[in-house]
């Protein structure tokens, strides 16, 4: 799977009450979620971000609360994959479960904000189109990327036999 | 090769006869908890999936205490959503409003958190349990949904991180102090992906309620558990339950990643200051930091040995004029032990209000909401920005007892100087 799209770049430890502030956890509608992503550090975030963009952070993103709402918001606002030096842990499952791709990359430093990117999640190969530059990073472990092909973890439940869990 | 706690408990929660960190592996929960903001997801998936009949009904838990008693009618609708999920599947651990708690305080109090328990939880703070020697932790709806289907979990057998503390404590300095200590040195993601132990003399001479306030906030440091080897203080805790649960002690050779040996004689009472807890600073540094508000509460520190320091030290005193007090027992059984002891009106003498159970501010739910500008003290553990409300407000982390002292000043006071 190709995801081509321009970078929105934040810092590090971003947590998840920046990514969905907690006043809005009266719902589980990511479209809405995503109306107030990134609300409380980033005002216009939401209205700027097209679909198919495509978040860059330092480490540690996603710390925090084990809200689902943080990668459904990130979702419903319209981006399709983060890349980040680091995530944290309840993060990264909950990424994985809902299916929202991300990576891992110590190069985010040099990735700028509205450069453009395009991952193969396959390889793990990240082209920033804007720099000429190529970033190669580890593609997921087979388990996890089973989940993520089967659409999530419930697909992925419902599909076990066939993995031989 | 040996096995750190962590491992054993996991282990004992698969078929496989070795794990490594590292390795993936699914185990069976004893334990499922959701609450309002994360249980609705969890069970529209399940249902979503098309799955009618959780997997054990005694072993899955709702409580709705973020936003209950419910704040505004869309928290009342996702807190309903348990109560009739509870109803339909017959989930006897479901805590409506008056027997409900801050899930953290409620499920080691009515011993639903025995030690070697492998638990699971769409809360964070799930860590806490690691204080009875559980292992113990945080995951996400979806995570939840499917262990309401067959009551497992995908897990990456975390590497365990030793934390060691020697010597002895200061007065007015306890878990809270000693965790908010450890995150100060290592960072909001010094333990990322690590099984915490925390161990040592310091350790084994905290009472439950301190090192439940310990293992509450491991998830501070990025931390997948944060545990306590059981001792006689455990089994002492646990002496009132039925289930007495297995006590694993991680073995001589076992393999720890890191481990981190402090002395923490003349600790003194430790505040981390906005807006990340690893922001933290000895409270004699913290010079007229006014605060507009104190909250003493959460799953953190709002259990009984905490709101018994805040009283003692508000006894018979009066809190700075203009400043809210807001002290939360954690839950019913605390609320009432509370009222027993006289603690209650103490809070409510000095100029407080006592407040029922409730996740409440810690989040900025309700009940003590931040504007714009003002500063809070909290006993709660996080400080992120517009954590307690207005993301321009301030929220500085400590123990109860800096948190009463403070609320009589008006600002961020050493407990010796009230």
């Amino acid at each position: 799977m190709i995801i081509k799209g321009k970078v929105h770049k934040f810092g590090e430890d971003i947590n998840t009450d920046d990514i969905i502030s907690a006043k809005y956890l009266v719902s589980t509608d990511a479209k809405e979620l995503g109306s107030h992503c990134m609300e409380s550090i980033s005002p216009d975030f939401a209205k700027k971000v097209q679909t198919g963009d495509i978040i860059v952070a330092g480490r540690n993103f996603g710390c925090g609360s084990s809200r689902e709402h943080a990668p459904l918001a990130v979702k419903g606002c319209g981006v399709r994959a983060v890349v980040a030096k680091s995530f944290a842990a309840i993060f990264f499952r909950n990424a994985i479960n809902i299916g929202l791709p991300f990576l891992e990359s110590p190069e985010t430093d040099n990735i700028n904000d509205g450069d453009i990117l395009e991952i193969d999640l396959g390889s793990g190969i990240i082209k920033n189109l804007t720099q000429g530059k190529v970033y190669k990073t580890e593609p997921f472990p087979r388990f996890l990327q089973d989940i993520v092909e089967d659409g999530g973890l419930m697909n992925y439940i419902k599909e076990k036999d066939k993995h031989n869990v | 090769m040996g096995y750190t706690i962590a491992e054993k408990i996991l282990l004992a929660h698969t078929d496989l006869k070795f794990i490594k960190p590292g390795e993936f592996i699914e185990a069976r929960v004893d334990l499922a908890l959701g609450n309002d903001i994360t249980a609705p997801i969890a069970i529209e998936e399940f249902k979503k999936a098309g799955f009618t009949r959780v997997f054990d009904k005694n072993k899955v838990v709702l409580v709705p205490d973020h936003f209950a008693p419910a704040k505004d009618l869309r928290s009342a609708n996702q807190c309903k959503i348990l109560a009739d999920f509870a109803k339909e599947q017959k989930i006897k651990n479901y805590f409506e409003v008056g027997c409900m708690g801050v899930e953290h305080a409620l499920l080691p109090e009515v011993g639903l958190t025995i030690p070697g328990d492998l638990i699971i939880g769409a809360d964070s703070h799930t860590c806490t349990y690691g204080a009875l020697g559980c292992y113990s932790t945080g995951i996400g709806s979806t995570d939840l949904a499917r262990a309401y289907v067959d009551g497992k979990i995908w897990l990456k057998v975390p590497p365990s991180v030793k934390f060691v503390y020697k010597g002895k404590l200061s007065k007015w300095v306890g878990g809270k102090d000693l965790i908010l200590y450890t995150i100060g040195k290592i960072g909001v993601d010094g333990a990322i992906y690590k099984a915490m132990e925390f161990s040592g003399p310091v350790i084994r001479s905290l009472g439950m309620d301190d090192r439940l306030a310990m293992s509450n906030m491991a998830i501070e440091a990025g931390g997948r558990a944060g545990i306590i080897e059981p001792d006689e203080i455990t089994k002492k805790f646990v002496a009132q339950f039925k289930r007495k649960g297995k006590f694993y002690k991680s073995d001589n050779d076992a393999v720890y990643e890191k481990i981190y040996d402090w002395d923490v004689s003349g600790l003194e009472p430790q505040v981390a200051c906005p807006h990340l807890p690893s922001n933290v600073k000895g409270v004699s540094v913290l010079k007229d930091i006014k605060l507009d508000q104190v909250v003493i509460g959460s799953c953190t520190n709002g259990r009984l040995t905490d709101l018994r320091i805040a009283a003692k030290i508000l006894k018979g005193k009066k809190i700075k004029f203009g400043l809210k007090l807001i002290v939360i027992p954690a839950t019913q059984k605390i609320y009432s032990d509370c009222v027993k002891e006289g603690l209650a009106e103490i809070f409510v003498k000095a100029g407080g209000v006592f407040e029922t159970p409730s996740c409440g501010p810690c989040l900025g739910g309700h009940m003590g909401i931040l504007a714009d500008g003002e500063a809070a003290l909290a006993t709660t553990n996080r400080n992120f920005l517009g954590r307690m409300g207005s993301p321009k407000s301030f929220v500085y982390l400590s123990n109860p007892a800096v948190a009463a002292a403070s609320a009589i000043t008006g600002k961020i006071t050493h407990p010796d100087k009230v």
